[in-house]
């Protein structure tokens, strides 16, 4: 088994801590996980990409390779196709719908969506929405995770306990927010 | 034994705490930031090590070699344009005869992820005649920083390890052995061999001379592999490159020769026995093409070696799978075609509410259609070389700014303006500063103060924002052209006015534009709250 996902998004949107809990439940599943991350001048506000692998055995290169990644998971639409090249032909995407428009030059949203909604294996999700209705739309990455939950190649009850851990320390009302979140996102992909 | 789940840099930092690491010393630099950064956590939670942040690169690495002086183990942690800083002292320590381990570890940015430049540490590594050892995983990174320790004190030269980007923020399971205590205080006995007079240097010199030998005897058996097998290629990897090379190596149609390199100086035996074994080379390294140039030289070589001085590995770019792939004649794979979409580029931007936007429209303001040259610095204020601002000239390397507008004045170019941060200020700003105010050069300088340095995720800044005043004025900067201004949106129009008039001031003008980094004072506000309701 091999399963390799890059993340995409805009600095601030928290795509490392989406990125920290499925790879905390693949090592906890037993699997073997790289994962690289980009800090400092790239997340301000710039794009932000991080690279996920995890195998059945030793995962040797840190970046996954093109072709390779089995999902594209991405907290913003546009950010999602910077990286198409990389997706395997049988991958899935999973996007949030909700841009980040923090540049002039933004395409129209519907032609990006649009483009998205034209590649096999598309998921859209709008994070944000569900995040607020679920209680805070600081949990807006927590509808992508669910959404790609049926796709990732791990127990959702392993998913479950890494949610619950990632956010234990702030209370059960923040845990809470996050798994209702995380259900509302699965469900809406299902 | 136990299993942690570690960035390459915390790693380096875990395995310096159980090499017995006494003190610790930084400045915070991407992607070498962590390493401190854990190690702070790390004596906040046990009381040990002592680690702290320092002004700069080269302060760092002196208080090191002080704890060295003592017999005890230290380690230095930099990014690689910070070894530039640090350099006067660590090129003279190697000549030292230390004695309590010295580790320096030296984050490289091959690609150019958040830095100006991409050199290589291994260079510097081989101009000092000392050892670097190149770790290719987290678990790499703790053994291997282990090790140095013991190296370090064995040879007595300061032992380099070189990160680069993709291992230092490569999360990886660590597997951690027994922890040592710290080394009893046992300072040197020896004044001469730590006194670098031309006539104790020369024969420390010699010293270090003959000790290559020694060193190279080590590399050419530990730290590095060599597995003759097919005769038509061998494959050099160097640190991280080994990866890349091993995702690619099951598709190859035959199993090459391979030399995996993870200790310097250079292991010239290994090297002469892979060359002799195969019809041609290929060095995959991140970075410069080190390896590669040591063995093409000026001579025609015996065999053919590729790599990135070839054009079988693109000059420049951190290394890939993909690269390598191509390298090694493997197609690539098929991803899913571009979008037919033209994909605007994102470029990092000031957050929104930064107090540098404000100092940067008082700059605009007052210098409209003045022609005035404004010379930046290295921080998050860089980014107002950016739309919507382009507000700066030049950016070069920490402190900088203040040299470069001087050197703009004494060439005649009125106004010249210098914008640094106050924690680039404190780590190189302060020594130009002091030729400019000697001089009474006719330039201004603008202190963008936000009390932390907020590019590397917001550590202190050396001296408090209230103190920065009493520097000045110690400094020798003139009191009718030194103001401390809070900058803020409502104050823009009066702080444009008051810059406006130093910039018509005929010898120097220093303004502070103070106002606290928007995301260390959202923390600090969060702590605060989260305080009131722990105590409520």
């Amino acid at each position: 088994m091999k399963y390799d996902i890059i993340l995409a998004g805009v600095g601030g949107q928290g795509v490392l801590s989406l990125s920290g809990i499925i790879a905390a439940a693949a090592m906890q599943e037993g699997l073997s996980v790289k994962q690289s991350e980009v800090h400092g001048m790239s997340q301000r506000g710039g794009a932000v990409l991080a690279n996920l692998r995890m195998a059945g055995r030793p995962v040797a290169s840190d970046l996954v390779p093109l072709g390779c990644a089995s999902l594209i998971l991405s907290m913003e639409p546009l950010e999602r196709l910077r990286y198409l090249r990389y997706l395997s032909p049988s991958g899935a995407l999973v996007t949030s719908t909700e841009p980040v428009r923090n540049i002039d030059d933004y395409p129209e949203l519907e032609r990006v969506l649009e483009t998205i909604r034209s590649l096999p294996r598309a998921v859209l999700v709008d994070g944000e929405r569900l995040a607020r209705k679920a209680g805070s739309a600081r949990a807006a990455n927590m509808p992508l995770v669910g959404a790609a939950s049926a796709l990732l190649p791990l127990k959702l009850d392993t998913l479950e306990r890494c949610i619950a851990a990632r956010f234990a320390s702030k209370g059960q009302a923040v845990v809470d927010t996050n798994m209702k979140a995380f259900h509302a996102g699965r469900e809406a992909a299902a | 034994m136990n299993e942690h789940v570690l960035l390459g840099d915390e790693a380096v930092a875990l395995g310096a705490v159980h090499a017995g690491l006494t003190a610790a010393y930084g400045y915070p630099g991407t992607p070498s930031t962590e390493i401190v950064e854990f190690l702070i956590r790390h004596a906040e939670r046990h009381g040990r090590p002592l680690a702290s942040w320092t002004t700069n690169e080269k302060t760092a690495y002196e208080a090191a070699l002080g704890v060295s002086l003592a017999g005890r183990r230290t380690l230095v942690a930099m990014k690689h344009v910070g070894l530039n800083v640090a350099a006067d002292p660590f090129i003279n320590s190697a000549l030292l005869d230390l004695g309590g381990g010295l580790v320096v570890v030296v984050a490289d940015d091959p690609g150019m992820h958040s830095s100006q430049n991409g050199q290589d540490t291994r260079f510097y590594a081989d101009f000092a005649r000392t050892l670097c050892l190149e770790p290719a995983n987290a678990q790499e990174a703790y053994d291997m920083t282990r090790e140095a320790f013991d190296l370090s004190e064995r040879f007595h030269v300061p032992a380099v390890i070189r990160l680069v980007t993709r291992l230092a923020h490569s999360r990886g399971v660590v597997r951690t052995g027994e922890a040592r205590g710290q080394n009893p205080p046992r300072p040197a006995a020896d004044r001469a061999a730590w006194t670098l007079l031309p006539s104790y240097a020369r024969e420390l010199w010699r010293g270090l001379l003959e000790r290559q030998h020694e060193l190279r005897a080590y590399t050419s058996r530990h730290g590095n592999t060599l597995s003759l097998a097919d005769s038509r290629l061998g494959v050099v990897t160097c640190g991280i490159a080994r990866n890349y090379y091993e995702e690619n190596a099951d598709d190859l149609p035959f199993l090459p020769s391979h030399l995996h390199i993870g200790a310097y100086p250079m292991p010239v035996d290994l090297l002469r026995r892979l060359v002799a074994h195969v019809d041609a080379v290929l060095v995959l390294e991140d970075g410069y093409p080190f390896v590669q140039r040591a063995l093409g030289g000026v001579l025609t070589p015996p065999r053919e070696v590729r790599g990135r001085q070839t054009g079988a590995l693109p000059p420049d770019g951190e290394l890939t799978p993909d690269v390598v792939r191509v390298a090694l004649g493997l197609p690539l794979r098929a991803g899913l075609p571009p979008a037919a979409l033209a994909l605007p580029t994102r470029p990092p931007q000031l957050c929104a509410g930064c107090p540098h936007i404000d100092t940067f429209n008082t700059i605009l303001k007052a210098t409209r259609d003045l022609g005035a040259r404004v010379t930046s610095d290295i921080g998050c204020y860089t980014l107002g070389a950016l739309p919507p601002y382009s507000a700066v000239d030049s950016c070069v390397c920490m402190g900088a700014s203040i040299g470069m507008a001087k050197g703009l004045a004494d060439a005649g170019v009125r106004p010249a303006l210098a914008v640094i941060g106050d924690s680039t200020f404190l780590h190189s700003g302060i020594t130009p500063l002091v030729d400019a105010i000697a001089a009474n050069t006719p330039m201004t300088v603008v202190i963008a103060d936000n009390e932390v340095v907020a590019m590397t995720g917001g550590q202190p800044s050396a001296i408090p924002s209230s103190r920065m005043k009493r520097l000045l004025l110690g400094l020798g900067a003139d009191p009718d052209h030194l103001h401390i201004l809070d900058t803020h949106p409502k104050t823009v129009e009066r702080n444009a006015e008051i810059l406006r008039r130093e910039i018509d001031h005929p010898g120097l003008s220093v303004i502070v534009t103070v106002r606290e980094c928007i995301e260390t004072a959202r923390d600090r506000k969060r702590m605060r709250l989260a305080m009131a309701g722990a105590t409520a």
